[in-house]
């Protein structure tokens, strides 16, 4: 079933032109799209984010050729998450989206977790997963109580809303938020693309909390953003550390545009809307050819042969689909988890500096507490019970 | 190294212990957006743009754009398909079919969407009452309270009429998606902590009135429509949002009053303006 990249060399950086009018073109349907067509329109916006900030990182360290060769790259890059960004409709409120980036977030990461072949990072992905879970419960929360609106309108049933790791006891730390990296000699492609896959939603998720989140006049949305806001940050730091720091700029480059190429074709197999799914192969063949243009480069600076750091043929896909019974059993095993340093442990053990790191900031309330206080998920919002359950609270 | 000049005790006000006069918004303050507060700055503006020709008219290039896309664009969403059978015998048994069923429905969602929105809203500006002067005027908290529950009965009652006719409370219909895009503005006023009770109360008056007018359309597509219990129901509904209504504009009414230092004159807001 694998895509066999030694012979799909895609289209040609010089061949991928856009113009306004499809940057900025028709947004899937709120109302009638699949929920999954959103997550994958998401996380793509996120891997697109990803390869974006990563060219700009690395140019800062190239001049010459290489630097040329990120810019012109870098600008495609651009245009295509500016398309994959514009599909996201209007009329889905930032709040709205939100509940997206969670339903992203719980899906993608069991995937990948439930899939991972390391067990020690298929740990990592469900520690960070419950944490996900729960944040997905506070603010469906806060989108019935300050909007009046089910969060069940965006989940369509895929994917349940109820408490996690409660995001009040999330906060940790920063050493206790770094994990082992992976070894690049030995770590399975898989695993170098799964990490790469999380690190890119989770960094988008921050920066799209920290854009929207003053955004909203309500005070308790603005703490509640400011705090899971925090967490994503934290689960950046975890994703990005199981990264191995001793690759070359060249051999991350290589390995994101493979990212890129696994997630456009993941997309590629499960979208059901025709015209997402033309977007999807237009865009896979865009980055197999950017995949072609960095391996030439891979080989001329490097001298080494770029099918040691990409498979020639990638793993299995992502497949989009609910992961309601992985969810469940993750939480029944592993809701007590903390960390210490890069291990996981039971709730006595954690460090002494997250326990006041989390006294501390929680010091003036918890925003997650309050938001979901005596909040339980029901069809329709919690205005559609019967009306001694919707009494003031 | 700068030295600071050392300071003697801090001066206390007269009322030592009294607390400071709240800031009001119609104080004299700081704001700076109109050009009169920097008229250099505003002048100088002006002189580095007078070379460029105005012309206005040729802002209709963006309306020329929006209407091309009107044109093309596909509708926000669709109505759902009846999740069961029994949905389709009611929607046939109480003579509604096919489109008719589906424009009834799509209002019934509309105004399922902004009752629900509409408690929120209170529940926001009842979270104002305590920081604000309520012993002049007639709104009191276990008034704005009942409307506040009065607007959730009416959720029931909209819910029980979206069942009633086979369809699904849960929905989102497209004009229900658009109501809540229509609320966002009126939610950001009151939930606010800087906007003052007046100013939420004419956020407040902007969804009382769209909300009473919301219901005499619904009354009557439900009467066009042959369900003449569900009309009944409504108009009962309409009753207690015509008296949130006119409270809602007298309040204000009484707020800018005292604000002024003078009651307004008796104004029947609502009606047609009369030449004079």
């Amino acid at each position: 079933m694998g895509l066999d990249l030694k012979s799909e060399r895609g289209v040609p950086l010089d061949k991928q032109v856009f113009d306004w009018r499809e940057l900025a073109g028709l947004p899937y349907s709120k109302l009638d799209s699949d929920a999954f067509s959103r997550v994958r329109v998401i996380l793509m916006n996120g891997i697109e984010a990803e390869a974006l900030r990563f060219q700009h990182a690395m140019a800062r360290s190239q001049d010459g050729e290489l630097r040329r060769a990120l810019a012109r790259v870098r600008r495609s890059e651009q245009h295509q998450q500016t398309l994959v960004n514009w599909l996201n409709p209007a009329d889905q409120s930032p709040l709205e989206t939100t509940i997206g980036y969670e339903q992203v977030a719980i899906e993608v990461t069991s995937h990948i977790a439930k899939h991972e072949p390391d067990p020690y990072l298929a740990q990592v992905y469900r520690f960070g997963l419950l944490e996900d879970f729960d944040h997905m419960y506070r603010y469906a929360a806060l989108l019935d109580r300050l909007e009046g609106k089910d969060a069940n309108a965006i989940l369509q049933g895929y994917t349940d809303v109820m408490p996690g790791r409660p995001t009040a006891d999330e906060h940790r730390h920063p050493h206790d938020d770094l994990r082992d990296p992976y070894d690049r000699r030995t770590a399975s492609p898989l695993s170098k693309l799964n990490a790469l896959t999380m690190v890119a939603g989770e960094h988008q998720t921050h920066d799209y909390y920290m854009h929207v989140g003053p955004v909203f006049a309500d005070p308790i949305a603005r703490q509640l953003y400011a705090e899971i806001a925090s967490i994503e940050e934290q689960h950046v730091t975890q994703y990005e550390s199981l990264t191995d720091p001793s690759e070359t700029w060249l051999e991350k480059w290589l390995l994101h545009e493979a990212t890129e190429v696994w997630n456009y074709w993941s997309c590629l197999q499960d979208e059901g809307d025709p015209r997402l799914k033309q977007l999807w192969q237009r865009f896979l063949d865009y980055e197999l050819g950017h995949l072609a243009f960095v391996r030439e480069l891979f080989e001329r600076h490097e001298l080494r042969d770029p099918w040691e750091i990409v498979p020639a043929t990638l793993p299995d896909p992502i497949t989009y689909e609910s992961h309601r019974e992985f969810v469940r059993e993750t939480l029944e095993r592993e809701l007590d988890l903390r960390a210490n340093g890069t291990r996981f442990v039971s709730r006595e053990q954690e460090s002494a500096e997250s326990l006041a790191y989390r006294e501390r900031i929680n010091r003036g309330g918890s925003p997650s507490e309050t938001v979901a206080k005596g909040w339980t998920w029901r069809p329709g919002g919690e205005l559609l019970a019967p009306p001694e359950v919707a009494a003031m609270h | 190294m700068a030295t600071t000049k050392a300071r003697g005790p801090r001066k206390t006000g007269s009322s030592t212990g009294a607390k400071r006069a709240r800031k009001k918004p119609t104080d004299l303050g700081t704001n700076r957006t109109g050009v009169q507060t920097a008229p250099a700055r505003a002048k100088a503006m002006s002189a580095s743009t007078e070379a460029a020709p105005a012309e206005p008219m040729l802002a209709d290039a963006m309306g020329r754009l929006r209407a091309e896309l009107s044109q093309e664009a596909p509708p926000i969403g669709t109505m759902p398909v009846p999740g069961n059978l029994r949905g389709v015998a009611k929607t046939v048994g109480k003579a509604l079919q096919g489109e008719k069923a589906t424009v009834f429905l799509d209002r019934l969602g509309e105004r399922l969407a902004f009752e629900r929105g509409g408690v929120r809203l209170y529940d926001a500006i009842l979270a104002k009452l305590p920081a604000a002067r309520l012993s002049e005027g007639t709104l009191t908290v276990p008034e704005m309270r009942r409307f506040r529950d009065e607007e959730l009965a009416h959720v029931h009652v909209v819910r029980e009429a979206i069942e009633s006719v086979g369809g699904d409370p849960t929905a989102v219909t497209p004009s229900a998606d658009v109501a809540g895009v229509e609320a966002i503005g009126i939610m950001q006023v009151l939930t606010d902590p800087r906007t003052t009770l007046t100013q939420c109360l004419g956020a407040l008056l902007t969804a009382e009135l769209a909300d009473n007018d919301g219901w005499k359309i619904l009354i009557a597509m439900a009467e066009a429509s042959g369900q003449d219990e569900l009309a009944q129901r409504f108009t009962l509904a309409l009753a207690e949002e015509d008296h949130h209504l006119a409270s809602v504009r007298s309040w204000i009414a009484e707020r800018l009053g005292i604000q002024l230092g003078k009651p307004l004159p008796s104004t029947a807001f609502g009606e047609p303006a009369q030449p004079t």
